[in-house]
């Protein structure tokens, strides 16, 4: 029912894909469309493309040659002072924070969401059903400053564990809209057949709900991956030595003492980048259903 | 689940409440209490560091007879309504012209989507660099209209703004306009060109009223989102020039965390929740308090 749209038609979309086509006569170009579509393909790709190449020249050489032309002597200089800035130890703390709050957020997610549609006609579950949709209309960042001194009072502040917590809980709401959604478009049928086979409710979730719903899991855990890779408010206010920084935070510090070295700051850029440019070539469907999970509100 | 209850099924679903417990938790811990909280906060004096006093209503008249705060409220719609404005249309346009079936579209897409892998801060650090009257690129080729002080003059600096949320969520909401547009029924297309009708026609009297519910949408999470768009501003302008980009959430951290005004920092972010949940309700009833589920019943 309240499926993300977005996954919907990409499953469909094979097959209705030779009938759709032919019905568009040529003599009907969407030609604003189609300009737009090349304009705005410039517009993404321009500092893209000067990220890319700028990053690979010197810094004297870069004021004075052409912005837009590649350099002529290619340099890894930019890229040694990033490593060298210890970038590696901010690319472990963002795995570590990443990997430890989107683990437990969609297992719980999962969880909650299972006994929302198997067992939400109580009143308990409707309840809490109910609260995690509130969760959705409010900003959460409006809540930072309790969770800052709730962080303090727990003896977490300056801590990965401290950005982990509470990056859980605010994964939450979105992660058990979606996957009650898809748990919900499980046939009945199958649930009754594993209840006459004797299986718990436990046993159930795990053997038939989970395998079931792997491609919204996948999604829901992506969607908040890159959530919080990205997060930059939680690790800003949350930490306050460098070497507790995730990556965001560590871009704008580097960026902060290095402003005039321009190939530097944007090999950081790069560099940071990368692991997430590398999951879009390998799973880009996939990351591009996860960016849109949101959208079954 | 639309059949009537069995007695022992409703037994066996009480049950199961366990099983929401850690993600109830999880929640409570860190969004509702933090949320009673910081309701609690607005009513004391906190410098982050040391003793919570209560204070009454110090915080709020300090807050609400302060012009900052008219002045963070304007700027919060400004950018609001002119990214709105801006990206709407746009997206739109994206959505229906990604939605044709041709190859070399999917191509493009696959192009448009990477701005929203980068992280809000990696954005504003390219375009930091980017948009740097001496050392960017407009300086850099030597063109004088885009040799500008753009993050230096107030107005500019607010057409920056919206300008890069623009370049960073299009992709996002075009993803929808499209998932949108593949909805619609080819039959309704069949039959309008069957009428005679034309292109632009069909756009205006089938496509843009069957986007209805994704026009909702997409522009809920546009505004609700714009209240949150503190990472990209704090590090492109960090508020300024002047306080010209100091949107709500940028207020709040900047009493709280930098002028260690943790009260009226708290009656910001009071604030900032009281207009989400005003505007998430006005954008529902707009939209005739409807979700997605009719709109897949309609297509």
């Amino acid at each position: 029912m309240g499926t993300p749209l977005a996954t919907r038609p990409r499953e469909s979309a094979p097959r209705r894909h030779r009938h759709r086509r032919d019905v568009r006569p040529a003599s009907q170009k969407n030609w604003i469309g189609g300009a737009f579509g090349w304009i705005w393909l410039l517009i993404v790709i321009v500092p893209i493309y000067w990220i890319v190449i700028t990053s690979f020249k010197s810094q004297s050489n870069y004021y004075a040659t052409n912005p837009l032309v590649p350099p002529t002597e290619p340099t890894l200089a930019n890229y040694v002072m990033v490593i060298e800035s210890d970038f590696l130890l901010y690319f472990v703390n963002s795995i570590i924070v990443t990997l430890g709050a989107v683990v437990p957020a969609v297992i719980v997610s999962f969880m909650a969401a299972f006994a929302i549609i198997r067992g939400g006609r109580g009143r308990f579950l409707r309840s809490v059903n109910s609260l995690f949709l509130m969760g959705l209309a409010i900003p959460l960042q409006a809540t930072i400053i309790p969770v800052y001194l709730i962080i303090i009072r727990l003896n977490l502040y300056d801590s990965l564990l401290g950005m982990i917590l509470p990056s859980i809980a605010f994964a939450i709401p979105l992660s058990v809209l979606v996957l009650s959604n898809f748990i919900r478009d499980i046939p009945k049928e199958l649930f009754e057949s594993m209840r006459l086979d004797g299986a718990t409710e436990w046993g159930t979730m795990w053997r038939l709900a989970f395998p079931l719903t792997r491609p919204a899991v996948v999604t829901v855990a992506i969607y908040n991956g890159l959530t919080i890779w990205n997060g930059f408010l939680l690790p800003l206010i949350l930490t306050q030595t460098p070497d507790k920084r995730t990556l965001p935070l560590a871009l704008a510090a580097f960026q902060g003492q290095y402003s005039v070295n321009v190939p530097a700051v944007l090999a950081s850029v790069l560099l940071t980048t990368l692991p997430i440019l590398v999951m879009y070539m390998v799973g880009r469907r996939q990351l591009l259903s996860g960016l849109t999970a949101g959208f079954g509100k | 689940m639309t059949s009537a209850t069995a007695p022992g099924k409703k037994g066996r679903g009480g049950s199961l409440g366990w099983l929401a417990l850690p993600a109830l938790a999880f929640f409570v811990a860190f969004a509702v209490v933090p949320l009673v909280g910081v309701l609690l906060l607005s009513f004391t004096t906190w410098d982050g560091l040391g003793e919570i006093e209560l204070s009454g209503l110090d915080s709020w008249t300090a807050v609400l007879s302060n012009p900052g705060l008219m002045h963070s409220l304007w700027v919060t719609f400004l950018v609001m309504v002119l990214s709105w404005a801006f990206q709407t249309p746009l997206s739109i346009l994206l959505g229906v012209f990604l939605a044709g079936r041709q190859r070399y579209r999917a191509v493009l897409a696959v192009v448009y989507f990477i701005p929203l892998l980068l992280s809000s801060a990696a954005i504003a650090i390219t375009y930091k660099a980017l948009l740097d009257p001496n050392f960017g690129l407009g300086a850099g080729l030597k063109i004088p209209l885009l040799v500008q002080d753009w993050l230096g003059e107030p107005s500019l600096a607010v057409g920056v703004v919206v300008f890069v949320v623009s370049w960073q969520f299009i992709p996002f909401h075009s993803l929808l306009y499209q998932g949108g547009v593949r909805q619609i029924p080819r039959s309704i297309y069949e039959a309008a060109e069957l009428d005679g009708a034309g292109r632009v026609r069909m756009f205006w009297s089938i496509t843009m009223p069957q986007l209805k519910y994704t026009i909702i949408t997409s522009s809920t999470l546009m505004v609700v989102g714009s209240l949150t768009f503190f990472d990209l501003i704090y590090v492109m302008t960090a508020g300024g020039p002047g306080d010209a980009t100091r949107v709500l959430a940028l207020d709040m951290y900047k009493r709280g965390f930098q002028a260690n005004l943790m009260g009226p920092a708290s009656v910001i972010a009071v604030i900032l929740v009281l207009v989400g949940l005003f505007l998430a309700l006005l954008l529902r009833r707009i939209g005739g308090g409807n979700n997605s589920d009719s709109q897949l019943e309609g297509a």
